[in-house]
């Protein structure tokens, strides 16, 4: 017995975690998979109705408008901070003086939450006394930004402050990914007449694959579950124009007593992420396999 | 010698070249308005929470108080006196954080460390198995498990509480403690692990004994991504929490929303401050270590 149990004690100290894992993860996946099968309302109810809460989001154009916007997300909020991380990782690269006070100023933003993000963003974009009366001070007298409260362009002040708060985070990515590119090379190229532009577009970028990669499924995945930063900036609106699938989630769940549907839109979302992770996470396995 | 080294090759690219310095100071410029970029709405939210209503009416994003005055900064965190019902103020959710950040975090990372060492140094079969399993959970959005935590949490008798939370945050961590206490002891040449066993310890000895004194810089990495992001939390906070028990990001935004007659930005801007101060700490003093949570956290899970 005290063998048995000396021999199984690794089992046994990692067996609790283990089991809170498939409980509230796999467990509770599975829990919100099966209701979004039911007709539950406000209650859970358990008896099977097939795949009709599917045909009802997606009749649903409050949900088309919160696809429609995290796509309009996503693309803009993945180019921008691929560019400016990958603009200020090349010019950090260049043997700056103050590179480590640069670098925490231009990753600082990571620190603080999207509420506090949204909060400050919000008061900056202050239709009347935020970003606009700034230029009117200085003498634009016929600037407006009012994208705060405009229908067609609140989706975009997310995006700004979005890419505000993240791309410092690219830019670290990057610049970890050209710190571990061998100097030879560079100097070859060197040699050998080429520009430092174009050894950045032909040799150097093309080497930092793995960190492109990983930088999309990061970014991707971030945009996917914005939900606190669209909470404080906008709240969705005006109106429902700058509603995002995750926002539709919780209000569905929690304010308009449509678990089944909330269910439904939340495996929606976590298939999206699956679809993403998982073969981002097969390469990376098979990359670290190889490796070792 | 090396920044000297620097230094005199700098001095020659400059005197033979004008070109070149012409594309350095271009670089410093663009570095510059880059970094202006991302201090302006800490610089706002500063000098906003230091002026009156009556000079931010007047001035505009930029301009500074002419009177710094630190009344903001005492409604945002106590409250005024005598004021109507709906006045939200952050001090008791700032304790509520703290309330719920530390025992979590501890918990968290003890048994992500604990996991990480069973799963490294004491193979097992289907342990890498077990491991993708744990590493899946840094990924699933908190959307495909709201529902069935809000019931869980309403059937143990802790919905709307702190320990709620707790609970919550202590379990979602999980993945994460695990997968950097996991990829920090598979560095760690099994020899140690070999002689302690030799000399007769067992599993729980060499755990407290061998392993975690050699861990400070993974518990310092673990320990600061875990706060920063239980401490920067909002979904779980407004899901699973709402009156006296809601975290500080949750009445950060509340206090925000619920403005009485006028809108008092400058008391906003002090709220939101009071509210990153913590993590911009942390962030300022640890900064290395933060950063490589983040690395560890995103791109190898």
């Amino acid at each position: 017995m005290f063998y048995w149990l000396q021999k199984n004690l690794p089992k046994i100290a990692i067996a609790p975690s283990f089991a809170v894992i498939l409980w509230f993860v796999y467990g509770f996946v599975l829990w919100t998979f099966y209701i979004s099968l039911t007709k539950s309302k406000m209650l859970p109810r358990y008896e099977f109705w097939g795949i009709e809460q599917y045909f009802r989001l997606w009749s649903n154009p409050r949900w088309f408008n919160a696809v429609d916007n995290l796509l309009i997300f996503t693309v803009l909020f993945v180019a921008i901070c691929l560019l400016i991380g990958i603009t200020l990782s090349i010019l950090l690269d260049q043997k700056i003086r103050a590179e480590g006070f640069l670098r925490t100023v231009y990753l600082y933003p990571m620190a603080l939450s999207f509420i506090v993000t949204g909060t400050a963003w919000k008061w900056m974009l202050n239709p009347s006394m935020g970003i606009e009366k700034l230029f009117t001070d200085w003498g634009f007298t016929d600037f407006t930004f009012d994208w705060l409260v405009n229908r067609d362009m609140s989706i975009y002040t997310i995006v700004i402050a979005a890419v505000w708060q993240s791309s410092g985070f690219i830019m670290a990515l990057f610049l970890a990914g050209l710190r571990s590119v061998d100097d030879e090379i560079v100097k070859a190229a060197k040699i050998d007449g080429a520009s430092l532009y174009s050894i950045y577009i032909t040799i150097i970028l093309p080497m930092m694959r793995p960190v492109f990669m990983s930088s999309i499924v990061i970014l991707l995945h971030i945009s996917i579950k914005s939900y606190d930063l669209v909470i404080a900036l906008t709240a969705g609106g005006p109106g429902i124009s700058s509603d995002m699938p995750a926002v539709f989630m919780t209000q569905m769940a929690f304010h308009r007593s449509e678990i089944g549907l909330a269910s439904a839109s939340a495996v929606m979302m976590f298939l999206t992420v699956l679809a993403i992770v998982v073969p981002y996470l097969y390469s990376e396995l098979r990359r670290q396999d190889a490796n070792t | 010698m090396q920044t000297l080294d620097f230094q005199k090759m700098e001095n020659i690219e400059r005197s033979t070249s004008r070109k070149k310095t012409f594309y350095r100071w271009l670089l410093f410029i663009t570095l510059g308005i880059f970094a202006l970029f991302y201090l302006a709405p800490l610089y706002v939210m500063i000098i906003t929470s230091l002026k009156s209503m009556e000079e931010i009416r007047q001035g505009n994003l930029m301009t500074l108080p002419g009177e710094i005055i630190f009344d903001s900064w005492k409604t945002a965190w106590s409250g005024r006196e005598g004021i109507d019902a709906g006045n939200v103020f952050l001090r008791p959710f700032f304790w509520n954080s703290i309330k719920m950040v530390v025992p979590a975090v501890a918990i968290s990372t003890f048994f992500g460390a604990l996991n990480g060492y069973a799963l490294t140094k004491w193979r097992f079969r289907g342990d890498n198995l077990v491991f993708l399993l744990f590493l899946f959970g840094c990924f699933i959005p908190y959307q495909a498990i709201l529902l069935p935590m809000a019931r869980t949490l309403g059937l143990l008798g802790i919905s709307n509480s702190i320990s709620g939370l707790v609970l919550v945050h202590s379990v979602y961590g999980l993945s994460f403690t695990t997968l950097f206490f996991r990829n920090y002891y598979i560095s760690i040449p099994d020899e140690m692990i070999k002689a302690a066993r030799i000399d007769g310890a067992g599993f729980f000895k060499i755990f407290f004994k061998v392993l975690l004194p050699i861990s400070a810089p993974i518990i310092v990495v673990t320990v600061i991504w875990q706060f920063t992001n239980i401490w920067n939390d909002f979904l779980f906070g407004s899901s699973f929490s709402f009156g006296e028990a809601a975290p500080i990001q949750v009445a950060l935004n509340n206090m925000v929303l619920t403005s009485t007659s006028v809108k008092e930005y400058n008391v906003d801007m002090a709220a939101a401050f009071i509210a990153g101060i913590p993590t911009l700490l942390v962030y300022v003093l640890a900064g290395k270590y933060f950063i490589r949570g983040l690395t560890a956290g995103s791109v190898k899970g």
